[in-house]
């Protein structure tokens, strides 16, 4: 699969072309009382074929930046009020809906949650999987052999051509969303909570997926996620968000060794979901605690 | 597989919740039935922490709404505190249950949004002789909502993810249970609110010596937080023991892939 394999993937990390870059990046959602800042000061890059993390609590604004980088926030609700977004080198941050239309899935694709919401109820899984072909990849030949060859890359048996997506469990339906993905050749794929539905024997096996991909096509993830169990075991590097902002990042193996930031160790000490010495769960108070209580 | 493993039950201890031989199956679209539920029998002692662990579609809900007499089983028998609940009279039921209470997963969904802190308290106080008012303050203190009086009057949006979970364990404190049976009650929370949940949840074990049965899926949980660990696939009890036992050394194949499967922050350690 090929033509897109990056011929820089073999040179260390620092030198790799950088798929997608935010710079001081600033989100604000307006409402009849006012407006909110959902993301600000928040600058991230992930380069060619790297695997790389966004994580945070609900509300810390990961998603936003997940939105933004596609194009995806709600018009006139939320707005791009600071900062910039390059994709593969160039600045979409004021592009229109209908650029966007022409940059998203290529380089950059993207895989969510809820892979019901994102697929069509009406039309047979093989069809969908053929648009996305259709749209990105006129030089494939035969949009059939396509089809037929992502299916096989996300391991579903060629017969979930004619498959509706009512009829598939939720990790064959996530499987379904990313061979739509896929048909675009992504070079980045951002995945935003792609396992949170999922059970934890099938969320193995949608990260075991997506390991192999990345390895076979060369491709670069960044992961959104609340898990930092899956950061650690599939991430090199990671951001952590904290209302709205990012508050340290690193290679993974640092960071969650030895957190610089007192949110971080917090949130960490709190995910293991171990007792501590005197019996009781670790939890996040008072100045890093999101909540009110 | 499972008979490999020899369950110790607590001996201080008498037991609680027994259910024996329980079977449910629901009917399938196109004919035939789905066995929901076959033949499992378990059983939570007084004080103890059982987790019952599983995945969707386990079973592990339905046997969970069968303990709490929500829906009948098709065989075996609930009996709580010595009473046989299967078959037993409605309004004889109605008390006999005050002792047996839910939590569940998703609180902004159990609590009526049309009603105030209190009226959902009182709500739930239902058979209490005394001072209501009083009462109500009581229990929200000891869910961690203090001053009380300033949580009486909110409506349940004007609450925190966190904080409405408690108002919902208040809520199942309110008629002083032995048991509580909370399914999935973290599932929706952070990690950071998932500890003081669990906190609270702990204190109130100690206090008040209920016993909970707690459903869910997440085996870190599961073994960090409970006594005894009852792990369910497709319907049947495969695996049942200590928690660190069956979660560290687990005897049943499934067990053993359920275990695999979690991503580990622990070695970082």
């Amino acid at each position: 699969m090929t033509s897109l394999d990056c011929p820089e993937r073999d040179r260390p990390s620092n030198e790799r072309p950088v798929l997608l870059e935010t710079q001081g990046l600033r989100v604000d959602y307006r409402s009849r009382n006012g407006s909110l800042t959902a993301v600000q000061d928040t600058s991230i890059r992930v380069q060619e074929g790297e695997s790389v993390a966004l994580v945070g609590e609900s509300g810390s604004g990961k998603s936003t930046v997940a939105r933004a980088l596609l194009g995806l926030l709600p018009p006139r609700i939320a707005r791009i009020e600071a900062g910039r977004i390059l994709l593969a080198g160039t600045d979409v941050t004021g592009y229109g809906p209908a650029q966007w239309e022409a940059v998203r899935g290529h380089p950059v694709a993207m895989v969510f949650q809820d892979p019901l919401s994102y697929l069509n109820p009406v039309m047979r899984v093989g069809r969908q999987i053929a648009e996305s072909v259709e749209r990105h990849d006129r030089n494939a030949g035969s949009v059939a052999t396509r089809v037929a060859e992502l299916l096989d890359l996300v391991r579903l048996p060629a017969s979930a051509v004619r498959a509706w997506p009512h009829e598939l469990s939720g990790g064959m339906r996530q499987r379904v969303l990313l061979a739509i993905a896929l048909g675009c050749r992504p070079r980045l794929l951002i995945a935003d909570e792609p396992t949170t539905a999922l059970d934890v024997t099938t969320q193995a096996e949608i990260l075991a997926l997506l390991r192999e991909l990345r390895e076979q096509l060369g491709m670069a993830m960044l992961l959104i996620s609340h898990d930092l169990g899956v950061v650690w075991e599939e991430c090199e590097r990671v951001y952590v968000m904290f209302r709205s902002r990012i508050v340290e990042s690193g290679a993974t193996r640092t960071v969650f060794a030895r957190p610089a930031h007192a949110y971080t160790a917090g949130l960490i000490k709190a995910a293991k979901a171990a007792r501590n010495s005197e019996g009781r769960f670790e939890t996040i108070e008072g100045e890093y605690s999101t909540t009110t209580d | 597989m499972s008979e490999a493993r020899t369950d110790p039950e607590p001996k201080a201890s008498s037991p609680l919740l027994v259910l024996d031989g329980i079977t449910r199956s629901f009917p399938v679209a196109g004919g035939g039935r789905f066995i929901a539920v076959n033949a499992v029998s378990l059983t939570v002692h007084a004080g103890e922490i059982v987790a019952l662990v599983g995945e969707s579609g386990s079973g592990k809900s339905t046997l969970g709404r069968i303990a709490l007499g929500l829906l009948a089983p098709d065989a075996g028998t609930v009996t709580f505190d010595g009473d046989c609940l299967t078959g037993m009279p409605a309004d004889r039921f109605r008390i006999v249950r005050t002792g047996m209470q839910p939590i569940f997963q998703d609180p902004t969904a159990s609590l009526n949004p049309r009603r105030t802190v209190r009226e959902l308290l009182v709500q739930a106080l239902w058979t209490y002789r005394g001072d209501l008012e009083a009462r109500c303050i009581r229990l929200l203190e000891d869910v961690g909502l203090r001053p009380a009086i300033r949580f009486l009057d909110r409506y349940s949006h004007e609450l925190s993810g966190g904080q409405r979970q408690r108002v919902s364990i208040a809520r199942s404190l309110a008629m002083e249970p032995k048991l509580i049976i909370a399914d999935e009650p973290l599932s929706g929370a952070d990690v950071s609110i998932r500890g003081q949940i669990l906190n609270l949840m702990l204190d109130i074990q100690r206090s008040r010596d209920v016993a909970y049965l707690m459903i869910t899926h997440d085996i870190s949980i599961a073994r960090a937080f409970a006594d005894r660990v009852a792990v369910m696939m497709k319907g049947e009890l495969v695996e049942v023991g200590p928690a660190q036992d069956v979660l560290r050394t687990p005897t049943h194949a499934y067990t053993r892939r359920l275990v695999a499967a979690v991503p580990e922050l622990g070695r970082l350690d």
